[in-house]
């Protein structure tokens, strides 16, 4: 039994890395969208919209099989989630919905007038809503806030804090910078229909040398971030933080993310676009792992752990039979969905971005 | 607004946004495969133009689908915490399976979309496929566990309300599932059929004769068509299903108050609440029990099996049932119609009085997909999983639920707008220019 439970929570942990590492990348994205700035952030706001584009829709997908996989494997935990933190997600609802509102007009809408509309960029602003509380969510599971509640105060209680606030923050900041890395990476060796088309070398450089800087920018943001994180959970989670410092694994695991975050860092300033994406891949990945050791093996500290939660062997046999049957026939699939979207860029390159994007879309 | 009510009415709000871009992603891929397939073997631009054309809508459609289906997945949860506490481990495995499904329509509606010039020709054309057969198993999960809430199975109770003995199969398996499954799929097939028919009607009586358009309209046709001719079959099971199973929700269906044999089908009517009876109605003698039981003379229980606490709203559920039979009384006739035109022809069956009738009719399977989910959801009320537990105990302890029903409400009346708005757009730029010389000009 706990091997099952076990199973299933690293099944929703690895679709919720799946989803900061593409979904994040995405909403990081809105927020690059609202502050796109100087000579050239037409075609900043182009490549956002041409390198999250194509993916955009199956980003969601690891979210929702989060969410299904909690809700099957972990009914309970689940319950409390969905009733204690009703309202931060309920927000970060909001922020997709406006994401997918702003996405569609820039790829169904007439791409070049949309983006400039003020409303568009509304829609971009309210997406930012989204990794903060998400973050706030996170924060709030991992401070032990989401208690059952008692009273209609608790609602508010059990999200509104320092704690899941600076997360939220650090959360933004994260996926801002993973997203920047990306585009910066993109803006070099997969330009596109959007952003290329209208570009020289010279400009596409310029354009990567903008996302470049950002990265480091928010990257270098980062350090002070999570030391202010860390030090305001031990003002509000001490245990927490007892978790995350008390065993030898817990260190490692923060040396190695910290190997990580600095060898982004040199990456970007030595322009090593692709290594520096894994790094920040890995970063990512990584402060996630941190957050779910750190909670093991509770899956809604303080009270409901993986095994007291999980749904009867019957259900998590079948479940995690699906899932292993289901990896292996759409794995392969995704993989080959990338070699397309390789073959259609280049294709696009090939002739100057024209009419490539009106076979497809 | 009680809070109870607000809940219901958010879920109510989401699932029928939600429901229109479900059937588009079972039935666009579907005409969009059909086209290409045509323009593979005859090598008509036309096909070609009506494949890119048709492709669009379908991801623009699926993007602002993938958007509700997340929110519907979280409302689960915000909404519905107690019935997910113990519903979960005995429906979950459907969704999660829906959740494979729609995976896998977005990995290959990718590859459809952008493989144009990057895959084989069969490989995109069975790509095509592969989408169009995952929007049909993901409606199918996903009905099935609906089905499940109508006719629970694949667990016990214990002494303490507890679900044990939990068997996810026997649960996805369920009475309901089958028929509900059929009737969902052939309702996409032929709301989405006739929508788009009534499209490409209009552009006729613009501009009769346009190849592209008379193309579109035949794809259209064949596909709505035979659903519509097909559905009332798929109903009479669903039906025969209910009356087995849920004999409140036949009973509210058909304003049947009272237990009686030989009981007459009532087509219109109103109920009249007070005096428990319904008025106006025209009445088929033993026309009921005959549906129903496939028996002129079986008994059929009344409203007044059940104490009036266990009563869905009665007048909302007839008079939604009314309406989806009506809408789907239309479209059968509709497609009579169009296939005697189209024999007549001997083609295209365009003559001016049908597509006036096919411009009128493109809202009417739309309309009968909501009256009908109306009919099953408001119909199992108070309950909320068949017999075993209310609404009431399901829905959230959190307070001040018609705020937040308000701020979703606002969102997807503002999502629906900028759909109708890029719908319009993607509409008209098909409509506008000459059909000729068109292609790849998308």
């Amino acid at each position: 039994m706990p091997a099952l439970a076990d199973t299933a929570g690293l099944a929703i942990f690895l679709s919720l890395i799946a989803y900061g590492l593409t979904g994040g990348a995405d909403l990081g994205g809105g927020a690059w969208e609202l502050l796109a700035s100087g000579p050239r952030a037409a075609p900043q706001r182009r490549q956002i919209a041409h390198s999250l584009g194509p993916i955009w829709e199956a980003n969601h997908i690891w979210l929702v099989l989060a969410v299904v996989l909690l809700f099957t494997a972990f009914p309970p935990a689940f319950a409390r989630i969905g009733t204690v933190l009703h309202l931060p997600l309920l927000l970060a609802l909001l922020g997709i919905v406006a994401r997918g509102a702003a996405f569609s007009f820039r790829a169904y809408g007439h791409p070049e007038g949309e983006s400039e509309r003020p409303w568009s960029r509304l829609f971009a602003a309210a997406s930012l809503l989204t990794p903060v509380l998400l973050g706030v969510v996170v924060g709030a599971i991992a401070a032990g806030q989401a208690r059952p509640p008692g009273a209609a105060a608790d609602f508010l209680a059990s999200w509104v804090g320092p704690f899941p606030f600076a997360v939220g923050l650090f959360a933004l900041v994260l996926f801002a910078f993973l997203a920047a890395v990306y585009l910066a990476h993109d803006a070099r060796y997969a330009p596109g229909e959007g952003a290329g088309a209208g570009l020289e070398d010279a400009g596409r450089a310029a354009l990567s040398e903008d996302f470049r800087r950002r990265a480091l920018g928010s990257g270098l943001l980062l350090a002070p971030l999570s030391g202010g994180v860390l030090a305001v959970a031990g003002w509000q989670a001490p245990r927490l933080l007892h978790e995350l410092t008390r065993t030898p694994w817990s260190w490692a695991l923060h040396g190695v993310t910290a190997v990580c975050a600095l060898t982004a860092l040199a990456a970007l300033i030595w322009r090593r676009l692709r290594l520096a994406r894994a790094a920040a891949a890995g970063q990512v990945a990584l402060i996630l792992g941190g957050w779910a050791l750190a909670q093991y093996p509770f899956l809604v500290p303080p009270d409901l752990t993986l095994a007291d939660t999980a749904a009867p062997a019957s259900t998590l046999r079948l479940l995690l039979g699906t899932l292993a049957a289901g990896a292996l026939l759409l794995l392969p699939a995704f993989f080959y969905l990338f070699r397309v979207f390789g073959r259609f860029r280049r294709f696009q390159g090939e002739r100057g971005g024209q009419d490539g994007g009106g076979a497809a879309r | 607004m009680s809070d109870l009510l607000a809940a219901r009415s958010q879920m109510a709000v989401s699932l029928m946004f939600h429901i229109l871009f479900a059937i588009a992603g079972m039935a666009m891929p579907l005409l969009m495969v059909a086209a290409e397939a045509w323009w593979r073997r005859t090598g008509d631009p036309v096909y070609l133009d009506l494949t890119r054309r048709w492709a669009r809508g379908t991801a623009i459609l699926f993007a602002v689908g993938a958007v509700s289906g997340t929110v519907l997945s979280f409302e689960l949860g915000l909404l519905w915490p107690r019935f997910m506490q113990h519903a979960g481990a005995v429906i979950g495995m459907p969704f999660s399976l829906e959740g494979f499904a729609f995976f896998a329509e977005a990995i290959f509606l990718g590859i459809y979309l952008y493989g144009w010039q990057a895959v084989p020709p069969r490989a995109h054309l069975a790509a095509g496929v592969v989408v169009a057969l995952a929007g049909a198993l993901s409606a199918i999960f996903v009905v099935s566990a609906n089905g499940w809430m109508n006719t629970p199975a694949g667990f016990d109770r214990d002494a303490g309300g507890r679900f044990v003995h939990v068997d996810p199969l026997a649960a996805m398996l369920n009475p309901a599932a089958g028929p509900e499954a059929l009737h969902m799929v052939l309702a996409a097939y032929a709301a989405v059929g006739f929508a788009v028919a009534g499209i490409h009607a209009g552009a006729l009586l613009r501009r009769p004769g346009d190849r592209f358009h008379r193309a579109a309209l035949a794809l259209a046709l064949l596909l709505g068509g035979p659903a519509a001719l097909l559905q009332p079959l798929s109903g009479d099971a669903l039906g025969v299903m209910v009356g087995a199973r849920q004999p409140v929700k036949l009973a509210a269906m058909e304003g049947q108050w009272k237990t009686e044999a030989g009981a007459p089908l009532r087509l219109g009517g109103l109920p009249d609440l007070a005096a428990g009876t319904t008025r106006g109605a025209i009445e088929i003698p033993g026309g009921l029990s005959l549906l129903a039981y496939h028996d002129r003379h079986a008994v059929v229980r009344g409203l007044d099996a059940v104490p009036r606490a266990d009563r869905p709203n009665v007048l909302l559920v007839h008079l939604a049932f009314q309406i989806m039979v009506a809408c789907g009384a239309l479209l059968a006739a509709l497609a009579v119609a169009a296939g005697v035109t189209a024999w007549r022809q001997r083609g295209v069956p365009d003559r001016p009085w049908l597509l006036r009738c096919l411009v009128a009719g493109a809202p009417l399977g739309i309309i009968a997909i909501e009256s009908g989910w109306t009919v099953t959801e408001l119909g199992r009320q108070p309950w909320i999983i068949q017999g075993v537990m209310r609404t009431a105990d399901a829905v959230t302890p959190m307070p001040g639920l018609g705020a937040t029903f308000a701020a979703i409400t606002a969102v997807y009346l503002a999502l629906g707008a900028i759909v109708v708005y890029l719908l319009r757009l993607h509409v008209l730029s098909t409509i506008a220019p000459a059909s000729s010389g068109r292609v790849g000009s998308s």
